[in-house]
């Protein structure tokens, strides 16, 4: 048989397709547990660095799982802001924000985070000692200036005071906009306070650094040079996510003790 | 030919970057630092190697009109191969490389080397001839990441070597080595340095430019 007769060329195409889908589609097969192993451990080293529970953990010999044991998911309504049935385990953040049924449009006013829906229900991360509240870590996501940034920001117990920030996904530029990867950037932000007097949302990332005469020192934190998008982004996700289509009454309640 | 010269040739004499000029897209996003730049040299070793060692076995049997299909098919097969080995053994380091594992279906290299010596040759000359264009795209992208990292971070791979002034250190960081360009430039003088030793791959002028002629007034 000629090579290049039709019936070759369409023996070649299709054995060629069967032999490939079937080392693709095996390869797929038989990696999917350990690749979703590994998306899970990341997202829980992720949550641990944001409570700043990672370093002293890995530094006492604790493996991942054994951390993330003193850390308990619940489902909260974002816009009752009281905690909700439902098993977390299950509960696929990602695809709510997605779905008409899950979540609810933002009007332009409202997006600040230009993230066009919000999900009705959010996953957060509580840490407690005994029965005392210590940390509460809320996943947070926003537009960036190429990206959707995805990551967490902790809050001390008396759930104004910032304890950590991470983001775990992300494209901004490196060296540039994914600085927000940056140790020492991201130390910046323990210590702050989320909130003004009036409830308000306090919290900025200004252009430039932080000088002695900045007013409220104690709520802002420097930009990066180079990004102004970026750090324009972050400051509009904390901004949405702390204020009262975010967390803020979920907050609020958790301080009176009324979930 | 011989072992040595299929693997060694493309290194230092007909490198796939410094001569043939391939794969520059890639050399310009991935080596920012070195640890990530190793993983993406050996898949890129593995996927050229291999993929001129499949195109080569079934050669003589692939109808040249759809020969540039079969190529694509192997190669693509085999990048979802690593990228999916990856994902599953180095998960940080996947996470950085992102979608530049997955472009490495379109990496000329792969292809040109395909092309131009896997349809013509025996399988195992087509493997080593394969490793070798992996080894010469390997080589100077890891002479570009040492560069880009050491300058532009001061650390290699990852070890602070020259402290940073915005630490505390004394070394102010050239940020844009960080940034895509700086590679570009770098490849430049890397070219301009090889063709300074081996005159012969100078290329000769595609058309001579015409003097400089004076325009007439108009009228």
């Amino acid at each position: 048989m000629s090579n290049e007769s039709i019936q070759k060329t369409f023996t070649v195409a299709f054995l060629l397709c069967i032999v490939c889908s079937v080392v693709v589609s095996t390869a797929a097969v038989m990696l999917k547990p350990s690749q979703v192993a590994n998306k899970a451990k990341d997202f829980k080293i992720n949550v641990l660095k944001a409570g700043g529970l990672y370093d002293k953990g890995i530094g006492s010999g604790k493996s991942i799982e054994e951390m993330f044991e003193q850390v308990s998911i619940k489902l909260v309504d974002l816009d009752s802001g009281q905690f909700t049935d439902g098993d977390p385990a299950v509960y696929d953040q990602r695809k709510a924000s997605k779905d008409p049924n899950q979540s609810e449009v933002l009007s332009k006013d409202e997006d600040l985070a230009k993230i066009s829906r919000r999900e009705n229900i959010s996953k957060v991360y509580i840490v407690n000692e005994g029965d005392e509240l210590k940390k509460v870590i809320l996943p947070i996501k926003g537009y960036g200036l190429w990206s959707t940034l995805y990551g967490f920001i902790s809050l001390e117990s008396d759930l104004n005071t910032v304890s950590g920030l991470t983001f775990y996904e992300h494209a901004e530029t490196p060296g540039l906009g994914g600085e927000i990867d940056n140790p020492s950037w991201k130390a910046l932000w323990p210590g702050k306070q989320v909130y003004a007097d009036d409830g308000s949302v306090a919290l900025t990332v200004i252009k430039g650094k932080l000088s002695p005469s900045t007013p409220n020192p104690e709520s802002k934190i420097d930009g990066l040079s180079g990004a102004t998008l970026t750090t324009k982004g972050v400051d509009n996700l904390v901004k949405f996510w702390m204020g009262s289509m975010g967390y803020a009454k979920f907050l609020e309640n958790l301080k009176a003790g009324e979930v | 030919m011989k072992t040595k010269e299929l693997l060694f040739k493309p290194v230092f004499e007909n490198n796939p970057i410094a001569l043939q000029i391939l794969g520059i897209c890639s050399a310009l996003a991935v080596t920012s630092s070195l640890r990530v730049t190793i993983v993406m040299c050996i898949a890129v070793i593995l996927v050229t190697a291999f993929s001129n060692f499949f195109v080569s076995i079934v050669r003589n049997h692939v109808p040249s009109s759809i020969r540039i299909i079969v190529q694509m098919t192997i190669i693509a097969s085999l990048v979802i191969l690593v990228d999916q080995v990856l994902k599953a053994v180095a998960y940080d380091t996947s996470k950085q490389l992102s979608v530049f594992v997955g472009l490495i279906i379109t990496n000329c290299i792969v292809m040109g080397r395909a092309e131009a010596f896997a349809m013509k040759n025996p399988p195992i000359p087509s493997l080593l001839d394969g490793i070798g264009n992996g080894l010469g795209y390997s080589f100077l992208l890891l002479i570009l990441a040492f560069v880009r990292e050491l300058f532009g971070s001061g650390k290699l791979f990852g070890i602070e070597i020259l402290p940073l002034a915005t630490e505390g250190g004394w070394y102010v960081s050239n940020g844009m080595l960080l940034l895509p360009p700086s590679a570009f430039f770098l490849i430049g003088l890397f070219i301009w340095a090889v063709r300074s030793f081996h005159k012969e791959q100078v290329e000769d002028n595609e058309f001579v430019i015409a003097p400089n002629t004076q325009g007439k007034e108009a009228h």
